[in-house]
C-alpha cells in the first residue's frame, strides 16, 4: 500500500517574536486510522518540536485538545483525519485569545464557569446531615445530558454571541447552571436564577444553536438554554403562589438489589 | 492561623529571588480527585486557611477524569466491612498493609456518600438508592458508578464543587519543577508558570504531593500524556523512598494501537473474554480465577490473556501490533449496553471501529495503574517533615502487589482527605519552612537558573522522540505483564544508561511562553527518574507475588518477599535498595485461589 501523505497547515504565534499569527505547512505521512491530534503529535515528535498544543486523554473526556479545523471547532482527538482531503487547516479555537500557536487563553470561561455556581446548594437543615440523598433515574435523567460537559469550548468558539457579546456567559456555564437547577438535591434555583436571567444570561442567546451542534458529547447546550428560559419565567411567576418543595429524607445508599439504570 | 488570606494574595517580589513569591498554609501539587479531596479537606477543617492547588493542567483535566467504572464502598445489606477488607487484603496478594486498609474500608462509605452530596450524578436504582454494579475480585456489588464515566463525574463534581471556597488560590497550568526542602523539612515548591514562563516561589507550612502516577513510562498504556510521575520524582529526588514500584498493573482490557481503556464494568456487566476459538478461556482453563471467570483480579487476567496469546489463541488485528483477546458484550443486548455502557460503546466504535452490540472488541492488557509510589504513612506523611502524598502519587500500601478495580478513586477521597486534615494540624502547630525562607529562596533562583539553561538547550543530539521511544521499549522488555531476571538486568542499565543521555539533550525552543518543549523534557526527566525504581525493585523481587509475575521464580515466597521494597536516590550512582516490614493483622497469608 502507498503511503498516504496529507499536508497540515498549522496556525503559528509565538508572542516573544510574532506580531499577528502565520501559518506553517508541513507534510508528513499519515495513517488511516489517525485522528487529527495524532498528526500534530507527529509534527511536535518528529518535525517541529517548537509547535504548542494542548492534549491529555486522548479518547475524548479531557477537553483539552479543542481546536478549530477547517474552520470548524473539533475535539482533535476524536475527529479522524480522514474525514478531510490533502489539506487540513488547524487553528486555534475561535473567540478565544490566543497565548501561543494552537493554545488559546481560557480565564474568561473559568471564570463564568464560577459565576452561575456550579455546586450543589443545600437547604440549611441539610447541610451537616449524612448519608445520600434518593434520586429517581427520572430525575437524575432530568439533568445528566447537562452534566456530561468536559469543558472543551468548542460551543464558545461556535457560538455567534461569544463572539459579539463579551459579557455572555456562553452555552457551556449556562447549561452548567441549569445542570445545577434541574438536580433534585440542589436547592439553590432561587439565587442562580437570578444569575441565568441577568446580563449576559440565558435572554442574551438568540438560539442560533451553533453550541448543540458542535457538542462532542451531545450535551445541547442550546436545549438547556432554552428550558432555563422558560424556567426563570415560570420562576417568577411562581414565586408569588407556590410554596417551595420540601427536601426529601436522606436514605443509606443502595439497599436494593434491583438493576441500576444510566 | 499565620498568613492571612489577603497577604497570600499580594504576592510579593522577593529582592533576592527575582521572582514571584507566594505564601499559604497549605500547598497542595495536583488538581485531580486527591488533591481537590485534600484542599476541601482544609478548608473543613479550617476555614480560614489559604491553600494553593497547583497543576500543570487546568483541574478539569486531570487523569481522574479517564476513570470509568466505578468506586468501591460498602452499601448493600449483604455486604460487610470485613468482607471489603478481606477482598483488598487477597487482591493485593497479602502485601497490603492491613491497618491502612482496614481504615480505608471503613471510611470508604462516608466518602463516596459526601461525593453524592456534593452532586455526582451516580447511577440509581429503582427506588432512587445509589446503584452498585460487580468489579473484579470483589465478593459483591460495592462498586458506586455513573453509568461508565465515574472518573469524569467525580473530577467534574469535585472541582465544581471546590470553586465556592475563595480560599483555594489555582496556580493552573503551573508546573511544578522542585520541592523546596531544607534541613528535612519541606516549605513550599518552585513552580514554572507555563504562560509566562516565569518560576514563581509558592511557600506553604505543608505540601501535599496528588500528581497520580507515570504511565507514559511504558509505550501501550491507558494513561493521558500528562502521567509523567512528577510527584514521585519530585519526592525521590528530596530523598523520600519509593515503596513497592515494581508492582504495575495491566489493566486486562486495553483497544488495539492507542491502550485506550475499555472498563473492567464491561466484565462486571456480564461481558466475557474469549479466544480466537470463541472459547471462554477464564472458565475452561485454569487461571488461578475459579467461578469468578472474567471477574477475578486483573493481575491474574492480564496473565491469562498473555498465556491464550503465547498458546497460540489470540487474535491478530490488521495493522496492529501484537496479538489480542476478544471482550463480547453482544448477549448483553443494545439496552443495558448503551444504559449502563454507554462510554464503551463510543470508544469502540471512535477508536476501534467496532460496535460492541455487534462485534466482539479486541483487547489486550495495558499498563494503567502503579501500586507504588512516595512511601506515607497512614496520615500520608512521608519521611520529609511537612510533605504529605495521597492518591496514586503515594504508596499508602492500600494495593499491596495488586490493586482491586474501583478501589483507587475511593483511595484518592479517604487518603487526601486524611492527608489534607493532618496537614492543616501540622501547619497550624508551625508547619514547616518559616524560619529557613531565605534558604529556600535561594533554592529557588538556583532552580530558575537550571530551568532557564535547559530552555532550548543544546547540549548533544540526543532527541526528546528517541529517549522517549528508548525508555518506552526497555521498560515493556523489561517490566511487563511477565518479567524475566535476564530482561530486567538490560532494563536496569538500560534505563541507567538514558539518564546519562538525558544529559545530552538538544532541545529547539528557546521561547517562553508555553513552552511545550521544556515541559516535555522535564517530564521525560521525570520518567526516566521513575522509571528507574521500577526496573530495580523489579529485579530484586526475587519471587511471583500479585501483578509481579517473575518467570524465574513463579511462585510467591513469603519467607523471603512479604515485604516491602523501597528504592532510595544516591547523588551519583545508582540507587539504594532496600525493604520494610508488611503490617500483617487480622488476615495471616494464605495461598490466593478465587
Amino acid at each position: 500500500m502507498a503511503e498516504q501523505k496529507k499536508t497540515l497547515v498549522v496556525t503559528r504565534f509565538d508572542p516573544d517574536r510574532d506580531q499577528t499569527p502565520t501559518t506553517r505547512e508541513y507534510e508528513i505521512p499519515v495513517e488511516a486510522d489517525w485522528k487529527v491530534l495524532d498528526a500534530l503529535n507527529y509534527i511536535k515528535a518528529q518535525v517541529d518540536p517548537t509547535l504548542s498544543h494542548r492534549w491529555s486523554c486522548r479518547m475524548a473526556v479531557c477537553g483539552s485538545c479543542g481546536m478549530n479545523v477547517n474552520g470548524e471547532p473539533k475535539l482533535t482527538c476524536k475527529q479522524p483525519l480522514s474525514a478531510y482531503g490533502e489539506r487540513v487547516e488547524v487553528a486555534p479555537l475561535a473567540n478565544f485569545p490566543v497565548i501561543r500557536d494552537l493554545v488559546v487563553e481560557m480565564d474568561g470561561f473559568m471564570e463564568r464557569l464560577k459565576q452561575v455556581k456550579p455546586w450543589i446548594i443545600e437547604a440549611k437543615e441539610e447541610a451537616k446531615r449524612e448519608g445520600t440523598n434518593r434520586q429517581s433515574h427520572a430525575e437524575l435523567m432530568d439533568f445528566k445530558q447537562f452534566s456530561m460537559c468536559i469543558n472543551c469550548m468548542l460551543c464558545y468558539a461556535a457560538c455567534p454571541v461569544v463572539a459579539n457579546e463579551p459579557d455572555y456567559l456562553g452555552p457551556a456555564a449556562l447549561a452548567l447552571g441549569h445542570r445545577y437547577n434541574q438536580d433534585t438535591r440542589d436547592h439553590g434555583g432561587v439565587e442562580r436564577n437570578q444569575i441565568l436571567r441577568d446580563d449576559g444570561g440565558v435572554f442574551s442567546c438568540s438560539y442560533a444553536n451553533e453550541c448543540s451542534e458542535v457538542c462532542p458529547k451531545g450535551v445541547d447546550p442550546a436545549g438547556a438554554i432554552q428550558q432555563a428560559k422558560l424556567n426563570n419565567v415560570l420562576d417568577w411567576a411562581k414565586r408569588f403562589v407556590v410554596p417551595r418543595r420540601k427536601p426529601r429524607a436522606p436514605t443509606a445508599a443502595a439497599q436494593s438489589d434491583e438493576p441500576g439504570r444510566g | 492561623m499565620g498568613y492571612s488570606f489577603e497577604a497570600c494574595r499580594d504576592a510579593v517580589r522577593a529582592g533576592d529571588a527575582g521572582m514571584d513569591v507566594q505564601r499559604h498554609d497549605i500547598v497542595i501539587v495536583g488538581g485531580g480527585c486527591a488533591g481537590l479531596r485534600a484542599a476541601i479537606a482544609v478548608l473543613h477543617q479550617n476555614p480560614a486557611a489559604s491553600v494553593a492547588l497547583v497543576s500543570k493542567v487546568y483541574p478539569m483535566r486531570s487523569h481522574t477524569v479517564s476513570a470509568e467504572g466505578g468506586a468501591a464502598a460498602v452499601a448493600r445489606d449483604d455486604d460487610s466491612i470485613e468482607m471489603h477488607g478481606y477482598d483488598t487484603v487477597k487482591g493485593s496478594d497479602f502485601l497490603g498493609d492491613q491497618d491502612v486498609i482496614q481504615y480505608f474500608v471503613e471510611q470508604a462509605p462516608a466518602e463516596l456518600a459526601q461525593l453524592e452530596r456534593w452532586g455526582c450524578p451516580f447511577s440509581r436504582n429503582e427506588d432512587g438508592s445509589v446503584a452498585t454494579r460487580a468489579f473484579g475480585g470483589m465478593t459483591t456489588k460495592r462498586t458506586w458508578y455513573a453509568t461508565d464515566k465515574i472518573g469524569f463525574h467525580m473530577l467534574h463534581a469535585l472541582f465544581q464543587t471546590s470553586m465556592q471556597y475563595e480560599n483555594i488560590v489555582r496556580l493552573d497550568e503551573h508546573f511544578v519543577t522542585k520541592l523546596l526542602v531544607d534541613g528535612g523539612r519541606c516549605g513550599g515548591v518552585v513552580a514554572l508558570d507555563l504562560r509566562s514562563g516565569e518560576m514563581k516561589a509558592v511557600l506553604g507550612r505543608a505540601v501535599i504531593l496528588c500528581t497520580g502516577g507515570a504511565g507514559k513510562i511504558w509505550p501501550f498504556t491507558t494513561n493521558g500524556n500528562i502521567k509523567t510521575g512528577d510527584g514521585m520524582a519530585l519526592a525521590y529526588r528530596e530523598g523520600a523512598p519509593l515503596k513497592d514500584m515494581e508492582f504495575v498493573q495491566y489493566h486486562p482490557t486495553g483497544l488495539p494501537g492507542t491502550g485506550i481503556l475499555i472498563t473492567e464494568a464491561t466484565r462486571g456487566e456480564g461481558g466475557y473474554l474469549l479466544n480466537t476459538e470463541g472459547e471462554r478461556f477464564l472458565l475452561t482453563r485454569d487461571y488461578g480465577v475459579g467461578a469468578k471467570a472474567e471477574l477475578g483480579p486483573r493481575d491474574m487476567i492480564s496473565r491469562a490473556i498473555m498465556l491464550e496469546v503465547r498458546a497460540g489463541r489470540g487474535i491478530s488485528v490488521p495493522g496492529k501490533i501484537g496479538e489480542y483477546a476478544h471482550l463480547d458484550l453482544r448477549h448483553l443486548g443494545e439496552e443495558i449496553i448503551d444504559g449502563r455502557l454507554p462510554f464503551v460503546r463510543e470508544l469502540a466504535r471512535s477508536y476501534a471501529g467496532v460496535d460492541p452490540v455487534r462485534e466482539p472488541i479486541p483487547v489486550r492488557p495495558v499498563l494503567h495503574y502503579m501500586m507504588g509510589g512516595v512511601d506515607v504513612d497512614i496520615e500520608g506523611r512521608t519521611c520529609i517533615e511537612g510533605l504529605y502524598a495521597a492518591g496514586e502519587t503515594a504508596c499508602v500500601s492500600l494495593n499491596g502487589a495488586n490493586r482491586l478495580g474501583s478501589n483507587s478513586l475511593t483511595e484518592c477521597l479517604v487518603f487526601g482527605a486524611r492527608a489534607g486534615v493532618h496537614a492543616v494540624g501540622f501547619a497550624r502547630e508551625g508547619g514547616a519552612g518559616d524560619a529557613a525562607e531565605p534558604q529556600l529562596l535561594e533554592q529557588c533562583s538556583a532552580e530558575a537558573a537550571r530551568i532557564e539553561a535547559l530552555r532550548g538547550s543544546k547540549r548533544g543530539d540526543e532527541t526528546l522522540a528517541g529517549l522517549r521511544e528508548a525508555l518506552n521499549l526497555t521498560m515493556e522488555e523489561g517490566t511487563g505483564v511477565y518479567r524475566e531476571q535476564s530482561a530486567m538486568a538490560r532494563t536496569v542499565s538500560a534505563v541507567a544508561e538514558l539518564r546519562k543521555r538525558y544529559q545530552n539533550l538538544h532541545l529547539l525552543d528557546s521561547s517562553r511562553v508555553f513552552n511545550t518543549e521544556l515541559t516535555e523534557a522535564l517530564e521525560l526527566g521525570n520518567l526516566i527518574e521513575v522509571a528507574e525504581t521500577v526496573a530495580v525493585a523489579a529485579k530484586a523481587r526475587k519471587e511471583s507475588r500479585g501483578a509481579h509475575a517473575c518467570e524465574d521464580f513463579p511462585t510467591r515466597d513469603d519467607q523471603n518477599f512479604l515485604h516491602h521494597s523501597l528504592v532510595h536516590r544516591t547523588p551519583e550512582g545508582p540507587p539504594r535498595f532496600d525493604t520494610k516490614a508488611v503490617t500483617l493483622g487480622t488476615w495471616e497469608p494464605e495461598e490466593r485461589k478465587y
